[in-house]
């Protein structure tokens, strides 16, 4: 063990640079929200994510976002075991039925101000899961959606680059620009 | 054995691969009881419009078959769970989404069906009937036992589904699973389908095993049709399963780690599994390479800029993980943890046909590529990795001895690849309906999959089997007498598919 972790004390982090610029796989219900959380919470963010249906695909990209490779809690973004701690919920999958009490009792349990971002294509619309007996569709048929990061799944870097538009500095004079979604 | 049981059927016409029969009360008695002596393995039960399927394995012979029963008049179906008790929850499903009468089966409370769906009984449109009872958890009674309910949401980034413990102090007396939250309609919604909207359904089922269960699905529709794709695809839709293994076992063993609080083998497998996945994003176009196996072939070339990719990565890996495996190995405190710990009998892992990791750990020397081999295992074989202890220890070594034999496989696999096409349009229909049924091995065990196809290239009826089925009614064996605090370990060393359970 001591061999590795001397090498890993002398060769350069696996952590690389994330370009802060606006992925494409964004739909924002307001661009209202960044200067919102910007305001009340600077750059950090404590993040709980639930699976209302997913196939699991979105939860291994997620995971992804905690390796070195994009080390997402240099932005001051984590994530949080309990909805109690929780500024955003982060939710994946198509609702299912099943799951739709489970979700709403988790937002109620989230203290305000709060904030909720729908993961993937399922998240988004339902995806191959539409019209289905067991499943309700969209989260935002369950729970008012803030801000929607499509994909099948999404990448970490779209997940990345999502959240770091959630909490960007520039946020609040972003804001005012009519032209944003 | 099977064929004793079967000396008197006809296998069915239109059901291609290996024979399906159709069984009356008398045989299908007799599976029930070579299952309850452990002569055959239970690897598929599942419902259709007038008959209930099951899928079996003879370990003895290396021999499989199909066996289906008629639905009687009334909507009954005698049940093999009275003899063998991995079928109970198969069952369950089976009257949840069919409504059939299951006679005799020993739990009859709902499984997949949570009382939250406009529509009862959903495969077989039968209007609402009467409400279900409130779900009743198993009892477990004695002075000092105390409950603690865990989910369906859970602490970390995992799937939904929940676990009722009663444990006495810190010592787990009994775990009991209730899953069915991620429950999606897959089969309702797979009906109709043409063969490659179904491909895209299969390709969800389960995320992490996406290439395994397009795997499965695409070798049941072509064995249905008597189609053979090109050479080339059959060899890369091997490599990308082999690649879905590696990333999919160094993300375990790092997150098993993890849960025994040593998180620096978590940090250096999440790197391996990065460099994997962007390997495979290279290669195939995208990291879990979803979509990328369809009826008729691939849908990547793999060019040589990818082919070199995943040849250097087999160098990288190489080199890394021996040190990773030394880590392991080397680590008292981490060790004090994992051996021991969640042990699975032989026993049990024979009875449940246990799959993948949790079976070879617990010496059922079983893995499709070796025992019942498919394209291209048939020409480049695989070797078979065992273990008996049973334990968490032995899940995370079937892991890393399995990491090495991929990446031997891979290289050979590479240095062998056919050239040619990759992909062939299926055009041709059949002019009756007609039936596969394909086993491939997945990261997690073997993964089952049965189609039936009509004259107009649709779907009329998909099941698709996770080895998950058979794997968490072991894990709340493994956990019983275990503290409280292992269960993360233990359910990692598992890491069951929900999704692919709930379907």
């Amino acid at each position: 063990m001591r061999r590795r972790l001397f090498k890993n004390l002398v060769t350069s982090p696996s952590t690389e640079p994330v370009s802060e610029k606006e992925p494409a796989v964004l739909d924002a219900a307001g661009a209202a929200l960044r200067g919102a959380i910007a305001r009340r919470l600077g750059r950090s963010l404590a993040i709980r994510e639930v699976d209302s249906g997913s196939c699991n695909g979105c939860e291994l990209e997620i995971h992804a976002l905690s390796n070195a490779f994009y080390d997402v809690e240099r932005f001051g973004i984590r994530f949080v075991a309990s909805p109690r701690h929780a500024d955003v919920l982060l939710v994946t999958g198509p609702v299912t039925h099943n799951m739709r009490e489970a979700l709403e009792r988790t937002y109620a349990a989230t203290p305000a101000p709060k904030w909720v971002v729908a993961v993937g294509d399922c998240g988004a619309g339902c995806g191959v899961f539409a019209n289905s007996y067991a499943c309700v569709g969209a989260v935002s048929k369950v729970l008012p959606v803030d801000l929607v990061i499509r994909g099948c799944p999404p990448t970490p870097t779209d997940l990345l680059q999502g959240l770091l538009w959630l909490i960007s500095d520039s946020a609040a004079r972003v804001a005012t620009d009519a032209s944003r979604p | 054995m099977l064929k004793a049981l079967f000396a008197d059927l006809l296998p069915v016409a239109s059901h291609r691969g290996w024979p399906r029969v159709e069984a009356d009360a008398g045989v299908w008695r007799g599976i029930g009881e070579a299952l309850r002596e452990g002569k055959l393995d239970l690897l598929g039960l599942w419902g259709d419009e007038a008959a209930v399927h099951c899928a079996l394995y003879e370990p003895a012979t290396r021999d499989m078959s199909s066996a289906s029963i008629k639905v009687s008049a009334g909507g009954k179906v005698p049940s093999l769970a009275v003899f063998h008790a991995p079928a109970s929850r198969l069952e369950r499903a089976i009257a949840d989404l069919f409504g059939f009468e299951m006679v005799g089966l020993p739990d009859p409370r709902p499984w997949l069906d949570h009382g939250r769906w406009a529509v009862r009984s959903p495969l077989a449109e039968r209007a609402p009937g009467p409400e279900p009872p409130r779900y009743a958890f198993l009892a477990a009674e004695g002075p000092s036992l105390h409950q603690i309910p865990v989910g369906p949401v859970h602490a970390g980034i995992i799937e939904p589904g929940h676990f009722r413990f009663t444990a006495s102090g810190e010592t787990v007396v009994r775990l009991e699973e209730r899953l069915g939250y991620t429950h999606k309609g897959v089969e309702k919604l797979l009906c109709g389908k043409t063969i490659d909207e179904a491909a895209r359904l299969a390709a969800r089922v389960s995320g992490d095993s996406t290439v395994a269960y397009a795997f499965a699905y695409a070798r049941a529709v072509e064995t249905a049709l008597e189609f053979c794709p090109p050479p080339r695809a059959l060899w890369l839709r091997a490599v990308m399963a082999e690649l879905e293994r590696i990333a999919n076992h160094l993300g375990d063993i790092g997150a098993i780690c993890n849960d025994a609080a040593f998180s620096m083998m978590h940090a250096e497998c999440a790197i391996l599994r990065e460099e994997t996945l962007r390997t495979c994003a290279v290669a195939f176009g995208h990291r879990l390479m979803m979509d990328c196996i369809v009826p008729g072939g691939v849908t990547a070339h793999l060019a040589s800029a990818g082919h070199d990719a995943i040849l250097s990565l087999a160098q990288h890996l190489r080199q890394q993980f021996p040190e990773l495996i030394e880590l392991y190995e080397n680590t008292a405190s981490l060790q004090d943890r994992t051996v021991g710990t969640g042990v699975v009998t032989t026993m049990l892992a024979a009875q449940f046909a246990a799959a993948g990791y949790v079976g070879r750990a617990s010496g059922r020397a079983f893995d499709t590529r070796v025992c019942r081999p498919y394209p291209p295992y048939d020409v480049e074989p695989m070797d078979m990795v065992g273990r008996n202890e049973g334990d968490v220890d032995a899940r995370v070594w079937i892991r890393m001895l399995e990491i090495q034999r991929s990446l031997d496989w891979l290289e050979a696999a590479l240095a062998s690849l056919p050239n040619g096409p990759t992909h062939l349009p299926v055009i041709a229909g059949p002019t009756v309906s007609v039936e596969g049924t394909a086993l491939v091995e997945g990261f997690r065990g073997d993964v089952l999959a049965y189609v039936r196809i009509g004259p107009d290239l649709c779907i009329e009826r998909c099941h698709l089997r996770d080895p998950s089925w058979f794997l968490w009614p072991l894990l709340e064996a493994a956990i019983e007498g275990n503290i409280v605090a292992d269960f993360p370990l233990c359910n990692k060393s598992f890491n069951c598919s929900y999704s692919g359970h709930d379907l």
